[in-house]
C-alpha cells in the first residue's frame, strides 16, 4: 500500500484536490439551494409549495449517477458544453440539496409555531420572522443531520469517476487498471477519503456542542 | 493400517487411469485430422464470439449468431468441403476460445482472434482475414483526420484500463485523455462533445458507427492487431486448406461481398484485406 501511495502520489494529490473542490462547491451550493427549497416547501403560498415539493421529490428519488450523467451527456447536447467536473458538481449539488431541503424543513417544523406567531404579532413580516427567529433555531436543530449530508456528499463525489472528472476515485481506477493492485489501491484511497470525512464529522460535532450550550434565542 | 494404505493406493491408481483415459479422449478428438473427419461426417464446428457487434452477435430475432466471422467461417467451410457441409457455430468468449479449440470442441476459431507471437506457439493462424487495429472515430466534418491531429488542446475519449489508452498516449502525447467505463458511455460522451475523438479497436468503433451515420472512422489504424482464423497445432493439412480457401474467396469476390454486407455502411472502413 505504501508503494501505491509513493509511486502515484502526484496522481492521488491531483485527484484529492478535485474531490475537495467539487465537495466544497457542492456543499456551499446545496446548502443555499436546500434552504431556499425548504422555505418553498413550508411556504404559505401554494405555487411555491408545489414547486418545492416537485423539486425535492424528483431529485431525492433519482440515483445520483443518473442525475450526474444527465448533466454530462444530455445538457451538452442541447444547452451548454460542460465538462465532467462541472457536470458532476452540479449533479452532486442538486442531488444533495433535495436532501438538505428535507432536513431543514423538518428542522423548521420542529420549532414551536408560537415562535412564528409571537414574532409576527410583534410586527415582523413573514420573511423577517423566518430569517431572524425561526431559521436560527432550526439550523441548530438540524446540525447533526446536516453533518451526515455533508459527509455523504464528500463520499458521493466519487460519482465524478464515471464522468472522467479526474477525482480521487477516477485516479484510483486508473491506478488499478495499470498496476492491477486492487486491494492496496482501494485501501489507500479509502484512507484518503477518511482523511477528508473525519475532520468534517468532528467539525460538525464541535458546532453541535457549541451551539447547543447557548440558549435558543440569543 | 496396511489395508487403509492399500485402499489409498488403489484410489490413486483409479484416478490416474481415469485421467489418462480422459486425456486420451481429448487428445484423440483434437489430433484427428480435421479434413478426413469432416469429409466423413460432413459437419464442421467453428468457435465464434456471440457478443461482438458485426463479427458475431446473437440475434434476438433468429436466435442465431450472425456476423462477419460467421459468414467467413461458412464461406471457408463451403469452399473446402462443398456447399452441402453443415457448419455449426459454437459461441465462445475471449476466455474460453483457446481451450475449446485445444480440447477439440471446435475445429477452428473465427473469433476476432488477434495474431500475436505468443499465440503462435499455441495455435496455427491462417492468413490475415481482417485488418484490426486501433483507430479514431470522430463526428463527420471534424478537423481531426488522423492521430497526428490530436495536438495540444484536443481531448480524446478512451476506455478505462484498456491498452488503447496507453497506445494513444504514445501516439499523441499532448492530447488530454478522458477515460470512461465502457464503450457505450464513451460513445455517448463523444456525442455530447466531451471529447474531440474516441479511440478503441476499429472493430468496436465500426460497431458503434454502424448505429450512427453522423460518425466516421478516420486515419486508418495506428496499431496493427490483425485477426486470423485459429487452427489446432498439428492440423497442417487443414491449415493449408483454410489458407487456400481464403485466397479463393478473396479472388472470386465472396470476401468482398461479405465485407460489404457487414461494413458497407461504415464511413472510413479499412479493415478488409482486399482493397
Amino acid at each position: 500500500m505504501i508503494t501505491i501511495l509513493t509511486d502515484h502520489w502526484a496522481d492521488l494529490v491531483a485527484g484529492l484536490r478535485i474531490t475537495l473542490s467539487a465537495s466544497l462547491l457542492a456543499l456551499l451550493g446545496s446548502l443555499i439551494i436546500g434552504v431556499i427549497f425548504a422555505l418553498f416547501v413550508i411556504s404559505p403560498l401554494k405555487p411555491l409549495r408545489v414547486i418545492g415539493n416537485i423539486y425535492v421529490e424528483i431529485f431525492r428519488n433519482i440515483p445520483l449517477l443518473v442525475v450526474a450523467l444527465f448533466f454530462y451527456i444530455v445538457i451538452p447536447q442541447f444547452v451548454v458544453q460542460i465538462d465532467g467536473f462541472t457536470a458532476g458538481t452540479i449533479g452532486l449539488t442538486i442531488y444533495t440539496s433535495a436532501f438538505i431541503a428535507e432536513t431543514v424543513r423538518a428542522g423548521i417544523e420542529s420549532v414551536d409555531i408560537g415562535q412564528m406567531e409571537a414574532a409576527r404579532s410583534n410586527g415582523m413580516t413573514y420573511l423577517q420572522a423566518m430569517g431572524y427567529i425561526v431559521l436560527p433555531q432550526a439550523i441548530k436543530i438540524v446540525i447533526p443531520p446536516l453533518g451526515n449530508q455533508f459527509v455523504n456528499l464528500v463520499k458521493n463525489s466519487s460519482v465524478l469517476a464515471f464522468l472522467a472528472g479526474f477525482d480521487l476515485m477516477y485516479q484510483a481506477n486508473l491506478i488499478v487498471s495499470s498496476t492491477l493492485k486492487t486491494t492496496d489501491t482501494y485501501l489507500a484511497v479509502g484512507l484518503l477519503y477518511l482523511l477528508m470525512t473525519m475532520p468534517l464529522s468532528y467539525l460538525m460535532r464541535y458546532l453541535e456542542k457549541r451551539w447547543a450550550k447557548q440558549p435558543a434565542n440569543d | 493400517m496396511q489395508r487403509k494404505k492399500k485402499k489409498l493406493i488403489a484410489l490413486w491408481l483409479t484416478l490416474a487411469s481415469l485421467l489418462l483415459v480422459l486425456a486420451g479422449c481429448g487428445d484423440d478428438l483434437a489430433s484427428q485430422d480435421v479434413l478426413t473427419r469432416v469429409k466423413a461426417s460432413n459437419e464442421i464446428s467453428w468457435g465464434v464470439k456471440s457478443d461482438t457487434r458485426l463479427f458475431g452477435l446473437m440475434s434476438i430475432k433468429t436466435g442465431k449468431v450472425e456476423g462477419f466471422d460467421v459468414d467467413i467461417a461458412t464461406a471457408v467451410s463451403k469452399e473446402i468441403f462443398g456447399d452441402q457441409v453443415q457448419v455449426n457455430i459454437v459461441p465462445v468468449t475471449s476466455n474460453t476460445r483457446m481451450s475449446l479449440l485445444k480440447n477439440g470442441n471446435v475445429d477452428a476459431l473465427a473469433s476476432t482472434l488477434t495474431i500475436t507471437p505468443e499465440r503462435k506457439k499455441e495455435v496455427l493462424f491462417s492468413e490475415v482475414y481482417f485488418n484490426a487495429g486501433q483507430a479514431l472515430m470522430v463526428k463527420k466534418g471534424s478537423q481531426i483526420k488522423s492521430v497526428k491531429d490530436l495536438t495540444k488542446g484536443t481531448k480524446v475519449i478512451g476506455l478505462q484500463g484498456s491498452n488503447s489508452v496507453e497506445n494513444v498516449k504514445k501516439a499523441a502525447p499532448e492530447a488530454k485523455i478522458l477515460q470512461l467505463p465502457d464503450a457505450a458511455q464513451a460513445f455517448a460522451a463523444l456525442k455530447s462533445g466531451q471529447g474531440d475523438a474516441m479511440t478503441s479497436d476499429n472493430a468496436i468503433l465500426y460497431g458503434l458507427a454502424a448505429d450512427d451515420s453522423d460518425y466516421e472512422i478516420v486515419g486508418g489504424t495506428f496499431t496493427k492487431e490483425p485477426y486470423g482464423l485459429g487452427i489446432n497445432l498439428g492440423q497442417e493439412k487443414f491449415h493449408q486448406a483454410v489458407d487456400q480457401a481464403l485466397q479463393t474467396i478473396e479472388a472470386d469476390g465472396t470476401y468482398a461481398k461479405i465485407v460489404k454486407k457487414w461494413f458497407g455502411k461504415i464511413d472510413g472502413f479499412d479493415g478488409g484485406v482486399v482493397k
